[in-house]
Protein backbone atom coordinates (compact mmCIF):
# COMPACT_ATOMS: atom_id res chain seq x y z
CA UNK A 1 0.00 0.00 0.00
CA UNK A 2 2.77 2.45 0.83
CA UNK A 3 6.12 3.22 -0.72
CA UNK A 4 8.74 0.76 0.23
CA UNK A 5 10.98 2.13 2.95
CA UNK A 6 14.61 1.49 3.61
CA UNK A 7 15.27 -0.93 6.37
CA UNK A 8 17.17 1.00 9.04
CA UNK A 9 19.73 -1.33 10.53
CA UNK A 10 21.74 1.14 12.56
CA UNK A 11 22.57 4.72 13.38
CA UNK A 12 25.84 6.37 14.27
CA UNK A 13 25.86 7.70 17.82
CA UNK A 14 29.49 8.12 18.79
CA UNK A 15 30.25 8.57 22.47
CA UNK A 16 33.06 10.86 23.63
CA UNK A 17 33.60 11.16 27.35
CA UNK A 18 36.63 12.82 28.92
CA UNK A 19 38.12 11.72 32.21
CA UNK A 20 40.98 12.71 34.44
CA UNK A 21 41.98 9.17 35.24
CA UNK A 22 43.91 8.37 38.40
CA UNK A 23 45.60 5.04 38.85
CA UNK A 24 45.06 4.91 42.59
CA UNK A 25 47.37 5.51 45.54
CA UNK A 26 48.93 2.02 45.58
CA UNK A 27 49.36 1.76 41.77
CA UNK A 28 50.92 5.25 41.85
CA UNK A 29 53.57 4.00 44.31
CA UNK A 30 54.34 1.16 41.91
CA UNK A 31 54.45 3.38 38.83
CA UNK A 32 56.66 5.99 40.53
CA UNK A 33 59.29 3.33 41.24
CA UNK A 34 58.87 1.74 37.81
CA UNK A 35 59.88 5.04 36.22
CA UNK A 36 63.13 4.76 38.21
CA UNK A 37 63.68 1.24 36.91
CA UNK A 38 62.62 -0.43 40.17
CA UNK A 39 59.99 -3.17 40.35
CA UNK A 40 58.27 -2.55 43.69
CA UNK A 41 55.78 -5.02 45.10
CA UNK A 42 53.47 -4.57 48.08
CA UNK A 43 53.05 -7.04 50.93
CA UNK A 44 49.78 -8.01 52.63
CA UNK A 45 50.02 -7.43 56.39
CA UNK A 46 47.80 -10.45 57.05
CA UNK A 47 48.89 -13.28 54.73
CA UNK A 48 52.28 -11.84 53.62
CA UNK A 49 51.52 -12.33 49.91
CA UNK A 50 53.48 -9.88 47.75
CA UNK A 51 51.55 -8.32 44.88
CA UNK A 52 52.94 -6.68 41.78
CA UNK A 53 51.58 -4.48 40.36
CA UNK A 54 49.52 -3.89 43.53
CA UNK A 55 46.10 -2.33 43.18
CA UNK A 56 45.71 -1.29 46.79
CA UNK A 57 44.48 -4.39 48.56
CA UNK A 58 45.21 -8.04 49.13
CA UNK A 59 42.35 -9.60 47.20
CA UNK A 60 42.51 -12.63 49.47
CA UNK A 61 42.27 -10.75 52.75
CA UNK A 62 40.60 -7.49 51.73
CA UNK A 63 43.15 -5.32 53.53
CA UNK A 64 45.48 -2.60 52.27
CA UNK A 65 48.96 -3.64 51.10
CA UNK A 66 50.93 -0.91 52.82
CA UNK A 67 54.49 -2.31 52.91
CA UNK A 68 56.62 -1.79 49.79
CA UNK A 69 58.92 -4.66 48.83
CA UNK A 70 61.62 -4.28 46.20
CA UNK A 71 61.60 -7.17 43.73
CA UNK A 72 64.01 -8.65 41.23
CA UNK A 73 63.61 -8.39 37.47
CA UNK A 74 64.26 -12.11 37.33
CA UNK A 75 61.13 -14.22 37.05
CA UNK A 76 59.75 -17.71 36.52
CA UNK A 77 57.32 -18.71 33.76
CA UNK A 78 54.04 -19.77 35.41
CA UNK A 79 52.14 -20.16 32.14
CA UNK A 80 52.45 -19.01 28.54
CA UNK A 81 50.79 -18.90 25.16
CA UNK A 82 52.23 -18.56 21.67
CA UNK A 83 50.41 -15.85 19.73
CA UNK A 84 50.32 -16.59 16.00
CA UNK A 85 48.21 -13.66 14.89
CA UNK A 86 49.22 -9.97 14.76
CA UNK A 87 47.88 -7.88 17.64
CA UNK A 88 47.31 -4.18 16.85
CA UNK A 89 49.87 -1.99 18.58
CA UNK A 90 52.18 -4.83 19.48
CA UNK A 91 55.62 -4.21 17.97
CA UNK A 92 56.64 -7.85 18.04
CA UNK A 93 56.08 -9.93 14.90
CA UNK A 94 54.03 -13.09 15.46
CA UNK A 95 54.51 -15.75 16.45
CA UNK A 96 55.47 -14.38 19.87
CA UNK A 97 55.06 -15.49 23.46
CA UNK A 98 52.84 -13.96 26.14
CA UNK A 99 53.52 -15.35 29.60
CA UNK A 100 52.39 -15.26 33.21
CA UNK A 101 55.62 -14.45 35.06
CA UNK A 102 56.24 -14.46 38.79
CA UNK A 103 59.00 -12.02 39.76
CA UNK A 104 61.42 -13.25 42.38
CA UNK A 105 60.22 -11.94 45.74
CA UNK A 106 56.55 -11.79 44.69
CA UNK A 107 53.77 -14.36 44.89
CA UNK A 108 51.43 -13.19 42.16
CA UNK A 109 52.12 -13.40 38.44
CA UNK A 110 52.10 -10.51 36.04
CA UNK A 111 51.73 -10.76 32.28
CA UNK A 112 54.53 -9.74 29.94
CA UNK A 113 56.16 -10.76 26.66
CA UNK A 114 58.94 -13.31 26.16
CA UNK A 115 61.42 -12.88 23.36
CA UNK A 116 65.00 -13.82 22.37
CA UNK A 117 63.84 -17.37 22.88
CA UNK A 118 62.99 -20.47 20.89
CA UNK A 119 59.21 -20.41 21.12
CA UNK A 120 59.09 -24.18 20.94
CA UNK A 121 61.34 -24.40 24.00
CA UNK A 122 59.36 -22.08 26.29
CA UNK A 123 58.08 -24.03 29.29
CA UNK A 124 56.52 -23.64 32.70
CA UNK A 125 59.23 -23.23 35.33
CA UNK A 126 61.65 -21.59 32.90
CA UNK A 127 63.82 -18.79 34.30
CA UNK A 128 63.70 -15.41 32.57
CA UNK A 129 64.88 -11.83 33.12
CA UNK A 130 63.62 -8.43 32.02
CA UNK A 131 65.28 -6.66 29.09
CA UNK A 132 64.96 -2.97 29.88
CA UNK A 133 64.79 -0.05 27.51
CA UNK A 134 67.57 2.55 27.84
CA UNK A 135 67.12 4.58 31.04
CA UNK A 136 66.42 7.76 29.04
CA UNK A 137 63.20 6.16 27.75
CA UNK A 138 61.82 5.07 31.12
CA UNK A 139 58.27 6.21 31.87
CA UNK A 140 55.37 5.21 34.15
CA UNK A 141 54.97 2.11 32.03
CA UNK A 142 55.51 -1.63 31.97
CA UNK A 143 56.98 -0.95 28.53
CA UNK A 144 60.15 0.10 30.38
CA UNK A 145 60.80 -3.61 30.13
CA UNK A 146 60.70 -4.50 26.42
CA UNK A 147 60.28 -8.17 27.15
CA UNK A 148 61.71 -10.96 29.25
CA UNK A 149 64.29 -13.40 27.88
CA UNK A 150 65.45 -16.81 29.08
CA UNK A 151 68.48 -16.94 31.38
CA UNK A 152 70.81 -19.82 32.07
CA UNK A 153 69.37 -21.04 35.37
CA UNK A 154 67.79 -24.42 36.16
CA UNK A 155 64.00 -24.68 35.89
CA UNK A 156 61.87 -24.09 39.00
CA UNK A 157 59.69 -27.05 39.98
CA UNK A 158 55.96 -26.29 39.77
CA UNK A 159 55.41 -26.34 43.54
CA UNK A 160 58.09 -23.67 44.06
CA UNK A 161 56.82 -21.24 41.40
CA UNK A 162 55.61 -18.08 43.10
CA UNK A 163 57.50 -18.86 46.29
CA UNK A 164 61.02 -17.69 45.46
CA UNK A 165 62.79 -15.08 47.58
CA UNK A 166 63.96 -11.84 46.02
CA UNK A 167 67.50 -13.22 46.22
CA UNK A 168 66.60 -15.60 43.42
CA UNK A 169 66.68 -19.29 42.58
CA UNK A 170 69.58 -21.43 43.67
CA UNK A 171 68.41 -24.49 41.73
CA UNK B 1 8.58 -14.81 55.94
CA UNK B 2 11.61 -13.79 57.96
CA UNK B 3 11.83 -10.18 59.12
CA UNK B 4 14.97 -8.44 57.95
CA UNK B 5 16.92 -5.85 59.90
CA UNK B 6 19.73 -3.39 59.31
CA UNK B 7 22.54 -3.80 61.83
CA UNK B 8 25.32 -1.56 60.53
CA UNK B 9 25.79 1.48 58.32
CA UNK B 10 28.87 3.50 57.46
CA UNK B 11 29.60 6.20 54.92
CA UNK B 12 32.80 7.88 53.85
CA UNK B 13 33.08 11.63 53.87
CA UNK B 14 31.49 13.10 50.78
CA UNK B 15 34.30 14.97 49.04
CA UNK B 16 34.48 16.89 45.77
CA UNK B 17 37.63 15.05 44.69
CA UNK B 18 38.96 11.97 46.45
CA UNK B 19 42.25 12.45 44.62
CA UNK B 20 44.48 9.56 43.70
CA UNK B 21 42.47 6.76 45.32
CA UNK B 22 40.99 4.04 43.12
CA UNK B 23 37.75 2.16 43.75
CA UNK B 24 39.32 -0.42 46.06
CA UNK B 25 40.91 2.32 48.13
CA UNK B 26 37.60 4.19 48.23
CA UNK B 27 35.61 1.17 49.43
CA UNK B 28 38.00 -0.62 51.79
CA UNK B 29 38.04 1.86 54.71
CA UNK B 30 34.24 2.06 54.67
CA UNK B 31 33.89 -1.73 54.65
CA UNK B 32 36.40 -2.05 57.49
CA UNK B 33 34.34 0.33 59.63
CA UNK B 34 31.10 -1.46 58.71
CA UNK B 35 32.49 -4.87 59.71
CA UNK B 36 33.78 -3.35 62.93
CA UNK B 37 30.37 -1.88 63.73
CA UNK B 38 28.75 -5.29 63.23
CA UNK B 39 31.49 -7.12 65.11
CA UNK B 40 32.41 -9.09 61.98
CA UNK B 41 35.81 -9.66 60.41
CA UNK B 42 35.19 -9.68 56.68
CA UNK B 43 32.79 -10.53 53.89
CA UNK B 44 33.38 -14.17 54.84
CA UNK B 45 31.12 -13.57 57.85
CA UNK B 46 28.02 -12.72 55.80
CA UNK B 47 26.09 -15.00 53.44
CA UNK B 48 25.80 -12.62 50.49
CA UNK B 49 27.42 -9.47 49.13
CA UNK B 50 25.85 -7.09 46.64
CA UNK B 51 27.23 -3.78 45.37
CA UNK B 52 26.03 -0.87 43.29
CA UNK B 53 28.27 1.22 41.06
CA UNK B 54 28.64 2.52 37.53
CA UNK B 55 31.93 2.31 35.63
CA UNK B 56 30.96 5.29 33.46
CA UNK B 57 31.45 7.59 36.46
CA UNK B 58 35.21 7.27 36.74
CA UNK B 59 35.68 5.94 33.21
CA UNK B 60 37.38 2.73 34.28
CA UNK B 61 36.05 -0.41 32.66
CA UNK B 62 35.23 -3.20 35.13
CA UNK B 63 36.01 -0.99 38.13
CA UNK B 64 33.15 -2.81 39.87
CA UNK B 65 35.02 -6.10 39.49
CA UNK B 66 38.16 -4.54 40.94
CA UNK B 67 36.03 -3.38 43.83
CA UNK B 68 35.69 -7.01 44.91
CA UNK B 69 39.40 -6.87 45.83
CA UNK B 70 38.30 -4.90 48.87
CA UNK B 71 36.24 -7.81 50.19
CA UNK B 72 38.68 -10.59 50.93
CA UNK B 73 36.83 -12.94 48.60
CA UNK B 74 39.01 -16.00 49.22
CA UNK B 75 37.61 -18.58 49.78
CA UNK B 76 34.95 -17.58 47.24
CA UNK B 77 31.90 -15.66 48.41
CA UNK B 78 28.40 -15.28 46.96
CA UNK B 79 28.54 -11.90 45.29
CA UNK B 80 26.44 -9.82 42.95
CA UNK B 81 26.40 -6.33 41.51
CA UNK B 82 23.89 -3.87 40.12
CA UNK B 83 24.83 -1.12 37.68
CA UNK B 84 22.61 1.12 39.79
CA UNK B 85 22.53 2.84 43.12
CA UNK B 86 23.28 0.36 45.88
CA UNK B 87 19.74 0.89 47.23
CA UNK B 88 18.84 -1.57 44.48
CA UNK B 89 21.62 -3.86 45.69
CA UNK B 90 19.81 -3.73 49.04
CA UNK B 91 16.62 -4.72 47.23
CA UNK B 92 18.37 -7.70 45.60
CA UNK B 93 19.85 -8.73 48.95
CA UNK B 94 16.45 -8.62 50.62
CA UNK B 95 15.06 -10.89 47.89
CA UNK B 96 18.00 -13.23 48.47
CA UNK B 97 17.21 -13.47 52.19
CA UNK B 98 13.45 -13.78 51.60
CA UNK B 99 14.09 -16.67 49.21
CA UNK B 100 15.91 -18.40 52.03
CA UNK B 101 19.29 -18.30 50.26
CA UNK B 102 20.98 -16.16 52.91
CA UNK B 103 20.53 -14.92 56.46
CA UNK B 104 22.80 -11.92 56.16
CA UNK B 105 24.22 -9.62 53.51
CA UNK B 106 26.73 -6.83 53.01
CA UNK B 107 25.63 -4.11 50.62
CA UNK B 108 27.93 -1.35 49.44
CA UNK B 109 27.88 1.39 46.87
CA UNK B 110 30.64 3.61 45.59
CA UNK B 111 31.03 6.43 43.17
CA UNK B 112 33.93 8.48 41.97
CA UNK B 113 32.26 11.15 39.89
CA UNK B 114 35.12 13.66 39.94
CA UNK B 115 37.19 12.17 37.06
CA UNK B 116 34.44 12.73 34.48
CA UNK B 117 31.91 15.41 33.66
CA UNK B 118 29.01 13.93 35.59
CA UNK B 119 26.05 15.76 33.98
CA UNK B 120 27.43 14.79 30.56
CA UNK B 121 28.18 11.22 31.61
CA UNK B 122 24.59 10.90 32.83
CA UNK B 123 23.28 12.00 29.42
CA UNK B 124 24.43 8.62 28.16
CA UNK B 125 21.83 6.82 30.29
CA UNK B 126 19.08 8.39 28.17
CA UNK B 127 17.26 6.67 25.32
CA UNK B 128 20.14 5.87 22.94
CA UNK B 129 18.36 6.72 19.67
CA UNK B 130 16.77 10.11 20.13
CA UNK B 131 18.07 11.66 23.35
CA UNK B 132 21.57 10.42 24.13
CA UNK B 133 22.93 11.67 20.74
CA UNK B 134 21.76 15.15 21.72
CA UNK B 135 23.92 15.02 24.87
CA UNK B 136 21.18 16.53 26.98
CA UNK B 137 22.82 16.69 30.39
CA UNK B 138 21.13 15.83 33.67
CA UNK B 139 21.11 19.40 34.98
CA UNK B 140 19.41 20.72 31.84
CA UNK B 141 16.68 18.11 32.18
CA UNK B 142 16.16 18.99 35.84
CA UNK B 143 16.00 22.65 34.84
CA UNK B 144 13.21 21.86 32.35
CA UNK B 145 11.36 20.15 35.17
CA UNK B 146 11.85 23.05 37.59
CA UNK B 147 10.72 25.53 34.93
CA UNK B 148 7.52 23.54 34.47
CA UNK B 149 6.90 23.58 38.23
CA UNK B 150 7.45 27.35 38.43
CA UNK B 151 5.38 28.11 35.36
CA UNK B 152 2.42 26.12 36.67
CA UNK B 153 2.64 27.95 39.98
CA UNK B 154 3.37 24.74 41.86
CA UNK B 155 6.49 26.18 43.47
CA UNK B 156 8.37 29.45 43.75
CA UNK B 157 12.09 30.06 43.62
CA UNK B 158 11.84 30.88 47.32
CA UNK B 159 10.39 27.40 47.97
CA UNK B 160 13.42 25.93 46.23
CA UNK B 161 15.78 28.17 48.18
CA UNK B 162 14.12 27.05 51.42
CA UNK B 163 14.98 23.45 50.58
CA UNK B 164 18.61 24.46 50.01
CA UNK B 165 18.82 26.52 53.19
CA UNK B 166 17.36 23.70 55.32
CA UNK B 167 19.74 21.19 53.69
CA UNK B 168 22.80 23.33 54.42
CA UNK B 169 21.73 23.89 58.03
CA UNK B 170 20.83 20.24 58.67
CA UNK B 171 24.14 19.17 57.11
CA UNK B 172 25.99 21.06 59.86
CA UNK B 173 25.16 18.03 62.03
CA UNK B 174 26.30 15.55 59.38
CA UNK B 175 30.04 14.87 59.78
CA UNK B 176 30.27 13.42 56.25
CA UNK B 177 28.59 16.35 54.49
CA UNK B 178 30.37 18.13 51.67
CA UNK B 179 28.27 21.31 51.73
CA UNK B 180 26.91 22.72 54.96
CA UNK B 181 26.51 26.06 56.65
CA UNK B 182 24.16 28.58 58.13
CA UNK B 183 22.81 29.76 54.77
CA UNK B 184 19.58 31.73 54.66
CA UNK B 185 16.93 31.60 51.95
CA UNK B 186 17.92 35.12 50.89
CA UNK B 187 21.56 34.05 50.66
CA UNK B 188 20.52 31.34 48.21
CA UNK B 189 18.29 33.66 46.20
CA UNK B 190 21.13 36.19 45.93
CA UNK B 191 23.11 33.64 43.91
CA UNK B 192 23.03 33.96 40.12
CA UNK B 193 21.22 31.32 38.12
CA UNK B 194 23.36 28.56 36.70
CA UNK B 195 21.13 26.66 34.29
CA UNK B 196 18.02 28.73 34.75
CA UNK B 197 15.90 28.51 36.76
CA UNK B 198 18.40 26.46 38.76
CA UNK B 199 21.12 28.05 40.82
CA UNK B 200 24.22 26.02 41.61
CA UNK B 201 22.90 25.65 45.16
CA UNK B 202 19.76 23.96 43.77
CA UNK B 203 21.95 21.20 42.33
CA UNK B 204 23.62 18.47 44.36
CA UNK B 205 27.41 18.72 44.23
CA UNK B 206 29.79 16.37 42.40
CA UNK B 207 31.01 13.95 45.05
CA UNK B 208 33.31 11.00 45.58
CA UNK B 209 32.76 8.39 48.25
CA UNK B 210 31.20 5.13 49.34
CA UNK B 211 28.76 3.71 51.84
CA UNK B 212 27.89 0.27 53.16
CA UNK B 213 25.17 -1.51 55.10
CA UNK B 214 24.88 -4.92 56.69
CA UNK B 215 21.45 -6.54 56.89
CA UNK B 216 20.39 -9.80 58.48
CA UNK B 217 17.32 -11.69 59.57
CA UNK B 218 16.02 -10.39 62.88
CA UNK B 219 17.01 -13.74 64.45
CA UNK B 220 20.56 -13.27 63.20
CA UNK B 221 20.66 -9.65 64.34
CA UNK B 222 19.60 -10.76 67.82
CA UNK B 223 22.14 -13.58 67.81
CA UNK B 224 24.81 -11.00 67.01
CA UNK B 225 23.45 -8.86 69.84
CA UNK B 226 23.31 -5.76 67.68
CA UNK B 227 20.91 -2.83 67.77
CA UNK B 228 18.84 -2.92 64.63
CA UNK B 229 16.02 -1.37 62.62
CA UNK B 230 13.56 -3.60 60.81
CA UNK B 231 12.96 -3.19 57.08
CA UNK B 232 9.19 -3.55 57.05
CA UNK B 233 8.78 -2.86 53.35
CA UNK B 234 10.65 -2.08 50.15
CA UNK B 235 9.51 -1.61 46.57
CA UNK B 236 10.43 0.26 43.43
CA UNK B 237 8.61 1.51 40.34
CA UNK B 238 9.84 3.04 37.11
CA UNK B 239 8.35 5.44 34.59
CA UNK B 240 8.85 5.59 30.83
CA UNK B 241 12.18 6.76 29.44
CA UNK B 242 10.21 9.13 27.22
CA UNK B 243 10.31 12.34 29.24
CA UNK B 244 7.55 13.84 27.09
CA UNK B 245 5.11 11.17 28.22
CA UNK B 246 5.69 11.77 31.94
CA UNK B 247 4.13 14.29 34.28
CA UNK B 248 7.41 15.78 35.43
CA UNK B 249 5.70 17.82 38.14
CA UNK B 250 4.68 14.70 40.05
CA UNK B 251 6.40 11.46 40.95
CA UNK B 252 3.81 8.78 40.35
CA UNK B 253 6.35 5.97 40.63
CA UNK B 254 7.52 7.17 44.05
CA UNK B 255 3.95 7.23 45.35
CA UNK B 256 3.27 3.75 43.95
CA UNK B 257 6.45 2.33 45.43
CA UNK B 258 5.69 3.90 48.83
CA UNK B 259 2.18 2.48 48.86
CA UNK B 260 3.41 -0.95 47.89
CA UNK B 261 6.12 -0.78 50.56
CA UNK B 262 3.47 -0.01 53.17
CA UNK B 263 4.50 3.52 54.03
CA UNK B 264 0.96 4.59 54.82
CA UNK B 265 0.25 1.93 57.42
CA UNK B 266 1.83 4.10 60.13
CA UNK B 267 3.30 7.44 61.06
CA UNK B 268 6.45 8.55 59.26
CA UNK B 269 8.78 10.32 61.71
CA UNK B 270 11.63 10.81 59.30
CA UNK B 271 12.06 10.71 55.54
CA UNK B 272 15.37 10.72 53.74
CA UNK B 273 14.62 11.64 50.13
CA UNK B 274 17.11 11.30 47.28
CA UNK B 275 16.45 14.62 45.59
CA UNK B 276 19.47 15.68 43.52
CA UNK B 277 17.79 19.05 42.86
CA UNK B 278 15.96 21.27 45.32
CA UNK B 279 12.64 21.29 43.47
CA UNK B 280 12.69 17.49 43.34
CA UNK B 281 12.53 17.30 47.13
CA UNK B 282 9.28 19.24 46.94
CA UNK B 283 7.94 16.92 44.21
CA UNK B 284 8.81 13.88 46.29
CA UNK B 285 7.43 15.19 49.58
CA UNK B 286 4.16 16.04 47.86
CA UNK B 287 3.99 12.75 45.98
CA UNK B 288 4.39 10.96 49.30
CA UNK B 289 1.91 13.23 51.09
CA UNK B 290 4.42 14.14 53.80
CA UNK B 291 3.41 16.90 56.19
CA UNK B 292 5.07 18.76 59.07
CA UNK B 293 4.95 15.67 61.28
CA UNK B 294 7.72 14.16 59.16
CA UNK B 295 11.25 15.45 59.39
CA UNK B 296 12.63 15.55 55.83
CA UNK B 297 16.34 15.02 55.16
CA UNK B 298 17.76 15.67 58.62
CA UNK B 299 21.14 14.60 57.19
CA UNK B 300 20.99 17.43 54.68
CA UNK B 301 20.09 14.99 51.91
CA UNK B 302 22.09 14.77 48.72
CA UNK B 303 22.27 18.55 48.25
CA UNK B 304 24.88 18.23 51.00
CA UNK B 305 26.83 15.56 49.07
CA UNK B 306 25.74 13.22 46.30
CA UNK B 307 27.61 9.94 46.22
CA UNK B 308 26.43 8.54 42.92
CA UNK B 309 25.48 4.86 43.30
CA UNK B 310 25.75 5.12 47.08
CA UNK B 311 23.47 8.01 48.08
CA UNK B 312 20.30 5.91 47.79
CA UNK B 313 21.79 3.34 50.14
CA UNK B 314 22.96 6.15 52.43
CA UNK B 315 19.38 7.41 52.71
CA UNK B 316 18.47 4.02 54.17
CA UNK B 317 21.49 4.21 56.47
CA UNK B 318 20.57 7.69 57.70
CA UNK B 319 17.06 6.53 58.67
CA UNK B 320 18.59 3.47 60.35
CA UNK B 321 20.87 5.77 62.38
CA UNK B 322 17.94 7.83 63.61
CA UNK B 323 15.91 4.79 64.61
CA UNK B 324 18.71 3.10 66.54
CA UNK B 325 19.52 6.40 68.26
CA UNK B 326 15.88 6.58 69.37
CA UNK B 327 15.24 9.82 67.47
CA UNK B 328 12.57 8.16 65.33
CA UNK B 329 10.30 5.15 65.59
CA UNK B 330 9.57 4.77 61.91
CA UNK B 331 10.89 6.29 58.73
CA UNK B 332 11.21 5.99 54.99
CA UNK B 333 14.23 6.11 52.73
CA UNK B 334 13.87 6.99 49.07
CA UNK B 335 16.31 6.33 46.25
CA UNK B 336 16.13 7.54 42.68
CA UNK B 337 17.75 6.78 39.37
CA UNK B 338 17.46 8.22 35.91
CA UNK B 339 16.60 11.73 34.72
CA UNK B 340 13.95 13.79 36.52
CA UNK B 341 13.18 11.09 39.12
CA UNK B 342 12.44 8.35 36.58
CA UNK B 343 12.95 5.29 38.78
CA UNK B 344 12.20 5.33 42.47
CA UNK B 345 12.63 2.96 45.37
CA UNK B 346 11.09 3.36 48.82
CA UNK B 347 12.19 1.48 51.93
CA UNK B 348 10.19 1.56 55.16
CA UNK B 349 12.15 1.13 58.38
CA UNK B 350 10.81 0.59 61.87
CA UNK B 351 12.19 0.25 65.34
CA UNK B 352 12.73 -3.39 66.28
CA UNK B 353 10.63 -4.87 69.07
CA UNK B 354 13.42 -5.04 71.61
CA UNK B 355 15.72 -2.52 69.97
ZN1 LIG C 1 46.49 -11.17 52.36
Amino acid sequence: MSDEQDVITGINAPVYLKYNFTAGAAPSRFLTQLKKGVLMGQRCPKCSAVYVPARGSCALCGVATEEDVQLSDKATVESFTIVSIPIPGNPIEPPFVVANLVLDGSNISLIHLLSECENSEVRIGQRVQGVWKPESEWDYSMNNIRYFKPIDEPDVPAEKIGKLPVTGWEG
Amino acid sequence: MKDIAIVAYQQSDSVSDAGAVNEVELIMPVLARTFEQAGLNSAQDVDFVCSGSCDYLQGAAFAFVSGVDALGAVPPIKESHVEMDAAWALYESILKIRMGHADSALIYGFGKSSPGELPVVLSQQLDPYYLAPLWVDSISLAALQARMMLDKGLITERDMAEVVSRSRRNAMNNPHAQLSGDISVDDVLAEETYLSPLRKADCSPISDGASAIIIATVEQARAWGLPYAVISGIDHCIETHNLGMRDLTDSVSTRMAANRAGMNTGKVDVAELYAPFSHQEIILARALGLDDSTQVNPSGGVLAGNLMMASGLSRVGEVFNRIVKGEAQRGIAHATSGPCLQHNLVTVLEKGENA
